[in-house]
């Protein structure tokens, strides 16, 4: 046995069983939360505001808002998913099992995605009644959803293994990533900044990461659009690698 | 017997504390039920943790099934159950999910009919679509023990299944494992119970701070080292030990109405010689009113070497 295709479907499957019977936290919470800035910032606050490159202001800040749920989510989730275990010992089973590295991420890095796919269809679903809106590419906004998915899943996996308390399973979604994507031009055109505070924005990840689903939503971008989609490919495979390591070496899963 | 695990200088050493098992060797033979026994931190848990997977060892190999565990671990796990010493169960899973959940990950496909089977037989059928947070706390091992033979393990590793568990529920559990050797899995278990280990086990391993200082057959181990204690009554008091029965390790309590024999050595050949007495007390015109006898348990075996080796 080279590979064990039940194991890692029993592993997604498991995990998606857990977001489901845990769906007001899982599910509804976000979309609600979503669904107020498209109601306060897209249907009140943004029928009185300017277009922004001929897109009204509620389209614009769709992609910001989706990413905004979709990363805090996606890592929340991949990082429970694996850290829960640990804290219960539940690990040990999958330690004893006939699964590897690959296995283990199908298992919960697919899961953690799939669960940011189904959030993202939802929240989509309902903008729609409070914005009108069309996206520009839809299989390459698809595409970048999933890639932006599997990134963070994939990040946030590698999160659960290092934590050692809850607490670090909440800094870096509430501390960095809402900060960052919030100063990330979710709500606002880079452009709009003055210097150097342009300057500055452009260091912040994230700013590419909207920009590069903002294109797919708009065809417009205040940045080099190749340079997000790199940007995001080269995130997943840093954090494949680091989670690669962790099960070679053992890191904090095996004693 | 065919070796279905073969452990050689297994070593694991730990950054900052002691070494956890200390060059151990050992083979496990097929379709036995082998007992582990050793004191709290003794290196049970890590050596079982090792074979499982959980444990990275610091050197030695280890062989199951004839492979070896570093090169070909997924073929040798998927024939390899663990019931943790730690009741780590996902406590909002209904019991059925959990099992089935177990089964799946160790590569098997669906099979309503043997997850009822193994519910059944460890009588938690019943409880299928409860959640295990709902159960007790005897019923909570069961869950593992179920989720570990949900793939049908021909090696089942059990740390300290009955620690916690009511005495009515440990023998019933007893029952269980008896059950699973009959049908050809090869056990090997660690307890603190050492009853538990005389009622089941074929051999007896004692580790204590991981050097494994024996392995025996269970019977062979209690007839080299067990003792054999034996209590006379007397009719009359004696003032000393009769001068014929002076080359007999014999105690004269200190009122002179008991004579007590303690026999060393091997509880075969104290047996023989508590009888020899006997009629060297009835030859020697000395009456008695009572003879107790008391054989000395695995447990007393045990902690004699343990106290022998620190």
């Amino acid at each position: 046995m080279s590979f064990n295709p039940r194991g890692a479907f029993a592993i997604f499957s498991f995990e998606l069983m857990r977001a489901f019977r845990t769906f007001f936290q899982s599910i509804f919470a976000p979309v609600m939360t979503t669904s107020l800035y498209f109601i306060v910032f897209g249907a009140a606050i943004g029928s009185k505001m300017t277009q922004i490159g001929g897109v009204s202001y509620g389209a614009y800040i769709i992609p910001g808002l989706l990413l905004l749920t979709l990363l805090g989510e996606t890592t929340s989730n991949a990082s429970f998913g694996i850290y829960m275990p640990r804290f219960t010992g539940t690990i040990y089973e999958l330690l004893s099992a006939p699964v590897g590295v690959a296995e283990t991420l199908i298992g919960f890095v697919g899961a953690a995605a799939a669960k940011s796919l189904i959030l993202a269809a939802i929240i989509l679903v309902t903008a729609s009644f409070f914005v009108d809106y069309h996206i520009a590419h839809p299989l390459l906004a698809l595409l970048y959803i999933v890639l932006v998915a599997a990134a963070f899943a994939l990040f946030g996996f590698a999160l659960g293994v290092w934590a050692d308390g809850f607490e670090k399973l909440g800094i870096v979604p509430m501390l960095i990533l809402q900060p960052l994507t919030f100063l990330g031009g979710t709500f606002y055109s880079i452009t709009m900044l003055p210097q150097p505070w342009r300057s500055i924005a452009l260091a912040n990840p994230i700013v590419y990461l909207v920009n590069g689903l903002r294109w797919t939503f708009t065809g417009q971008s205040d940045v080099n659009i190749w340079i997000s989609f790199a940007l995001t490919i080269a995130f997943l495979a840093l954090c494949a690698g680091v989670i690669a390591w962790m099960f070679k070496t053992g890191w904090r899963l095996r004693s | 017997m065919q070796p279905i695990l073969e452990i050689q200088g297994l070593t694991k050493r730990y950054a900052d504390g002691p070494i956890a098992l200390d060059a151990v060797d050992l083979t496990i033979n097929q379709g036995e039920i082998f007992a582990l026994l050793g004191p709290n931190g003794a290196g049970k848990t890590t050596l079982i943790g090792a074979v499982c997977g959980l444990v990275r060892p610091s050197g030695g190999t280890i062989r199951a099934f004839g492979v070896d565990l570093a090169k070909d671990w997924r073929s040798a796990r998927a024939r390899i159950g663990l019931v943790p010493q730690e009741m780590a169960t996902d406590m909002f899973t209904k019991v059925s999910d959990a099992v089935n959940y177990s089964r799946g990950l160790f590569g098997l496909k669906r099979d309503p009919a043997r997850i009822e089977e193994i519910l059944t037989s460890l009588t938690l059928w019943d409880k299928r679509d409860s959640q295990i947070r709902h159960l007790s706390g005897g019923m909570k091992r069961r869950v593992l023990i179920a989720k570990a033979l949900a793939h049908d393990p021909q090696l089942l590793f059990l740390d300290e299944p009955t620690a916690g568990v009511d005495v009515e529920l440990r023998r019933d559990m007893w029952r269980q494992i008896g059950a699973m050797r009959a049908k050809g899995t090869t056990i090997v278990l660690t307890t603190h119970y050492i009853e538990e280990a005389e009622e089941m086990a074929d051999r007896v391993g004692v580790i204590d701070k991981g050097r494994l200082l024996l392995v025996e057959e269970k019977r062979a181990l209690m007839a080299r080292m067990g003792s054999i204690e034996a209590e006379f009554a007397l009719a009359v008091p004696l003032r000393e030990v009769p001068a014929a029965l002076v080359d007999y390790p014999l105690v004269l309590s200190d009122d002179g109405a008991s004579l007590t024999y303690r026999g060393h050595g091997g509880a075969v050949d104290a047996r023989g010689e508590v009888a020899r007495l006997t009629e060297a007390l009835v030859r020697s015109n000395i009456a008695f009113t009572a003879l107790d006898t008391r054989q000395s348990s695995l447990e007393d075996i045990f902690v004699d070497l343990v106290e022998q080796k620190a």
